[in-house]
């Protein structure tokens, strides 16, 4: 019982990597042939883009001035507070820009993503498409993949200068550092490869998301119950995805950059 | 050598329009343990109709699925149009998509879409058609299924049959010589379903389209094989079709997979078959 429960659990999570990997084949290959939906790319681009705007305004704001209050109180104890713009543009840039960018867009994208094309799967919407014509991977998929591949970086760019300039606001205002001292230090703790780090990674990240979006939406079942269960496991998929692909690109950027 | 031209052009025309639209051979699908058909074979003639009844999970819409290429069979052959689907790749199965439309079980509508985008998506999609000329046949179009005035409402503000109406001019809006209907009148009451009917029947006797009427409500299956459109001037009636006509219209009734009976309205009513008779009761 409980071997024959093991096995169809591993059948189901091989055939689930076997989805994954042949959707991501066909993507690829949708997007370097014809026909090529542009007006969905732009659009998805404005929903993904523009859309998830104030979420990461917001997201990166707040960690920025958070991380200026708790560190400014740690670097007190060694009487080192001028230097709290550093930690805050060293960890805003190399790490949580990008993860709490990716956090966030796992959470609005990953799961818009999930419910809408699981939702056109149980009302047949997709077999529609299909039936006239349409392949839904270069109609649905490509057009996210794209914007998400794409704006993820313009995200987390926003997200860190917001992010830097929310650490200002309580350096002056809460911890009395000079404006002057704290942009100084900024660009002094700054290497070249940290600034590449955080542009590159969140191009995997996008990547990740919109794709584990894309591919749990395509395989829901079961009606509406489905569609909030697809919901559900794409935010969480992507979620981990996010911790887990920014530990793995991050070691294998620390051995490429350094 | 412009008349031997001319002459091969219309004896193929003739071949192609005597080929059966659509043909069954010994058709089997099983999904695991669940066997849903059995060696099904029936070939449906141009211009004429196939209603095919069961009981619920009997396999009738994957009978459909099948034809359309969005599933594949386990055993058999299935020609459309005389191109052989059942062993073809996505792509391929692309350009026989262009001689099929399909009208869904509650219609599938693009529910972030107009009325005018869902009927003139593949042409405004998938063709080069100048944009006033899909918007002329998606009037065209919605005008035969009598929804012009909701050309510009969204889906979610139409009524249950309006949206099956919608689905239909959809499904014909690029001309396809074979119309499949999966439930298409399942859950609307009489007089709607009526309307959907009558759509069916005008698209077989008017425009010569070849369907495939998967349905269980005898009402309406009977109706669709016992009535014929005529146009009078610019008026277009719902009139009892003469006998010939009748037998343009074949009912099969699957059972456990299998065909248990082929034939007209006519030899169907006339069936001794204890399940036939329950059915028909």
């Amino acid at each position: 019982m409980v071997l024959s429960l093991l096995e169809n659990w591993i059948k189901g999570a091989v055939l689930e990597v076997q989805e994954y990997i042949r959707l991501q084949v066909a993507t690829v290959r949708a997007i370097f042939s014809r026909p090529f939906y542009f007006h969905d790319v732009v659009e998805q681009f404005d929903q993904i883009g523009i859309g998830s705007l104030t979420v990461v305004l917001l997201t990166g704001f707040f960690t920025g001035a958070v991380l200026a209050l708790q560190s400014g109180i740690t670097l007190d104890q060694f009487g080192a507070r001028p230097f709290v713009g550093r930690l805050v543009s060293a960890s805003m840039i190399k790490e949580l820009g990008p993860v709490l960018t990716g956090l966030m867009l796992a959470g609005r994208i990953g799961s818009g993503i999930a419910a809408e094309l699981g939702s056109m799967v149980v009302t047949d919407q997709i077999n529609a498409l299909r039936a006239l014509g349409t392949d839904p991977v270069r109609k649905l998929v490509v057009p996210r993949v794209l914007a998400g591949f794409f704006m993820a970086p313009v995200l987390t760019v926003i997200a860190d200068t917001v992010g830097i300039f929310g650490g200002w606001i309580i350096a002056v205002y809460q911890l009395r550092v000079a404006s002057g001292l704290y942009w100084t230090s900024i660009t002094e703790a700054l290497y070249l490869q940290d600034v590449w780090m955080g542009i590159i990674k969140p191009f995997f990240l996008g990547y990740v998301i919109v794709t584990i979006g894309c591919h749990v939406g395509l395989r829901t079942k079961g009606g509406t119950q489905g569609v909030g269960r697809a919901t559900t496991n794409a935010v969480v998929a992507a979620s981990v995805a996010v911790i887990a692909v920014d530990f793995f690109v991050t070691r294998l950027l620390f051995t490429l950059l350094y | 050598m412009a008349t031997n031209t001319s002459h091969r052009t219309v004896l193929e025309r003739r071949s192609s329009n005597d080929r059966p639209a659509v043909v069954f051979d010994k058709v089997s699908l099983a999904f695991d343990e669940n066997v849903v058909l059995r060696g099904v074979s029936f070939s449906l003639s141009p211009g004429h109709t196939k209603i095919i009844l069961g009981a619920s999970g009997s396999g009738k819409s994957t009978i459909l699925k099948l034809i359309v290429g969005l599933l594949k069979p386990d055993a058999g052959q299935i020609w459309v149009h005389g191109a052989r689907v059942d062993s073809m790749s996505e792509n391929e199965m692309m350009k026989v998509r262009d001689h099929l439309g399909m009208v869904f079980q509650e219609g599938a509508l693009f529910d972030s879409l107009t009325v005018a985008e869902n009927v003139g998506y593949k042409l405004y999609e998938e063709t080069d058609m100048p944009l006033d000329e899909v918007r002329r046949r998606v009037e065209e179009v919605l005008g035969f299924v009598r929804l012009s005035e909701y050309i510009d409402s969204m889906p979610s503000e139409l009524s249950g049959g309006q949206r099956r109406r919608v689905a239909i001019a959809r499904a014909m809006s690029y001309k396809p010589p074979t119309l499949l209907y999966d439930e298409a009148t399942t859950g609307l009451d009489p007089i709607t379903a009526t309307t959907v009917d009558e759509e069916i029947i005008k698209l077989r006797d008017l425009e010569n389209v070849s369907s495939i009427v998967v349905t269980h409500q005898l009402r309406d299956a009977f109706l669709v094989a016992t009535h014929e459109a005529v146009r009078e001037g610019e008026k277009i009636e719902i009139v009892s079709a003469d006998p010939k006509k009748c037998d343009e219209a074949e009912f099969i009734m699957l059972k456990d997979g299998g065909v248990l009976f082929e034939g007209n309205a006519a030899e169907l009513r006339a069936s001794t078959d204890p399940y036939i008779r329950t059915f028909l009761s």
